[in-house]
């Protein structure tokens, strides 16, 4: 429980760096999502085998990074946790394909290697993204500007309770699994039977919190609409953002860079 | 006609499982009235309080707010009137941020953007909670989110201001500043609370309930002297009106 415990708090943390006030803080949370699904679709549309090609798209992170002041290494750490969903996922690839793909001097590499690499390299890059536009913009931010983009308000509306209550609910059902453990005196307690229990409680309360939600909202007012109250503007500055760096991505997804590099400096054509 | 004036008429409610929370209650409470209704635990005060804007519908009996009897085509405009402060601020601030949920009220009553800005704006400097507009709720401590949840529905301008355990889990510095605020108010004020050292501060009247009837509505230091009544209900004095335990230690 500890551990979940730690990561409400990191969520906590990662959501007041949205409170910076840099020029990216300050542009429209609208042309961030844009730019970011944008960023996101070029990066997964590469095929299986092109590594190389990736590796320009890490400008936008590390610009992104040092722009709005965000601490590096806090959204490294917070990159790393997932590694291990990615790892499970790749981990097979230099197995089933063992066919050689490139030679770095006398070592051959093979295709399951490079894709495993690629799965990696394309994890980091969007996973990155996604922490950074939560950094810069915060999850209700990103919410609400998914939702002027054409979303179902149903679904803004359940993202936005969901991560409201996700507070509430770690912290009752951590002070639950508290009193259990305290109480089991180290060995199992009463094992699954009194761990279900315990989850049926929590259900039952959420419930009634649930129910008691509704009474508020239904006390103010509420007749199934929720109204808009804040209006922001999509300006010159969110079109300039936008635009530039959507053409970024674009130009490197049509173009190799890395090997128009290459012919540039050694003047060799492909 | 006055819209601040509460009547409670022979109230009864059983729950689902059988269990009568409410058996008979009633009582008037005037425009400007400050009341506290006090009582064991499961003595009904909650329960009571749930039916005042309709979250709860009554097994027997009436409720008139402003002479307006509460019914399903009656419920909107009473909710408007009688302004509920549940006990949980984390049940009654469920919006991303501090602003918004103080709009979400003022919105639903079709209030344009500048008015809800506006209203918003100054509820919040009223409960001193002008600095927190932009935080999500999740960051605020115990005292902050309850001067929220109170402006949450100050913002409605309700004329009946109903309030279940305001003092809940405050820290003294905290309940001290919501004293101060509660007093100030004009509403009519309902209150319940095991705080009774507040309902003397806040109350003019106070009504004793027990088991689901009322057991004496009258002047509240009438009801605190009364030793008897108090321990019949399961209640003692408030503290500032017990002898100070030091001071009589040391006379002994």
């Amino acid at each position: 429980m500890a551990s979940i415990h730690k990561a409400v708090l990191d969520l906590k943390s990662l959501d007041l760096l949205a409170n910076g006030n840099s020029s990216v803080h300050r542009l429209d949370a609208r042309a961030k999502v844009l730019v970011s699904l944008v960023f996101i679709l070029c990066v997964v549309s590469y095929g299986r085998y092109e590594l190389a090609v990736l590796f320009p798209f890490f400008i936008f992170p590390i610009v992104m990074i040092s722009m709005a002041g965000l601490p590096p290494l806090f959204i490294l750490k917070k990159i790393l946790l997932l590694c291990p969903f990615v790892l499970a996922v790749g981990i097979f690839n230099p197995v089933f394909d063992r066919q050689i793909l490139l030679h770095l001097g006398p070592l051959g590499i093979s295709g399951g290697w490079v894709s495993f690499a690629s799965i990696l390299t394309r994890s980091i890059l969007t996973v990155g993204t996604g922490f950074i536009l939560v950094g810069v913009t915060g999850f209700t931010a990103v919410c609400q500007a998914l939702e002027k983009l054409g979303m179902p308000r149903v679904f803004a509306v359940q993202l936005l309770f969901l991560y409201r209550y996700i507070f509430v609910l770690t912290e009752e059902s951590g002070r639950a699994s508290r009193a259990r453990e305290l109480r089991s005196c180290g060995k199992k307690g009463l094992g699954i039977h009194s761990f279900s229990s315990l989850v049926g409680h929590l259900l039952l309360r959420t419930w009634q919190r649930a129910e008691r939600i509704h009474m508020a909202m239904l006390a103010r007012g509420f007749t199934g609409e929720f109204h808009a109250s804040r209006q922001s503007g999509f300006g010159m500055p969110e079109i300039r953002f936008a635009l530039i760096w959507s053409t970024l991505f674009i130009f490197l997804r049509l173009q190799n860079v890395p090997q128009l590099l290459g012919s540039l400096i050694t003047g060799l054509n492909p | 006609m006055s819209h601040h004036i509460v009547e409670v008429k022979n109230l009864q409610h059983i729950y689902s499982d059988g269990t009568a929370a409410i058996k008979d209650v009633s009582f008037i409470i005037t425009h400007g009235e400050s009341v506290g209704i006090i009582g064991a635990n499961g003595a009904g005060k909650s329960t009571l309080l749930q039916h005042l804007n309709g979250s709860l519908e009554p097994t027997g009996g009436s409720i008139h707010i402003g002479h307006t009897p509460l019914t399903k085509g009656t419920l909107p405009d009473i909710r408007r009137t009688v302004g509920m402060v549940f006990q949980d601020p984390d049940d009654q601030l469920f919006m991303p941020t501090v602003f918004d949920d103080v709009a979400f009220g003022p919105l639903n009553l079709g209030y344009t953007p500048a008015d809800v800005e506006e209203r918003v704006t100054e509820v919040l400097e009223l409960v001193g909670a002008g600095h927190l507009r932009d935080k999500p709720p999740y960051h605020l401590s115990g005292g902050e989110k309850k001067r929220v949840a109170i402006a949450t529905v100050l913002s409605m301008s309700p004329d009946i201001l109903v309030m279940d355990e305001p003092t809940n889990g405050l820290d003294p510095f905290a309940r001290r500043q919501l004293i101060k605020l509660m007093r100030d108010f004009k509403h009519t004020r309902i209150f319940t609370s095991h705080d009774l050292d507040m309902v003397l501060e806040l109350c003019n009247r106070v009504i004793v309930l027990h088991e689901g009837v009322v057991r004496a509505d009258g002047p509240t230091l009438e009801i605190f002297n009364n030793d008897k009544l108090l321990s019949e209900c399961r209640l003692e004095k408030p503290f500032s009106m017990q002898g100070c335990p030091v001071c009589s230690s040391a006379i002994k």
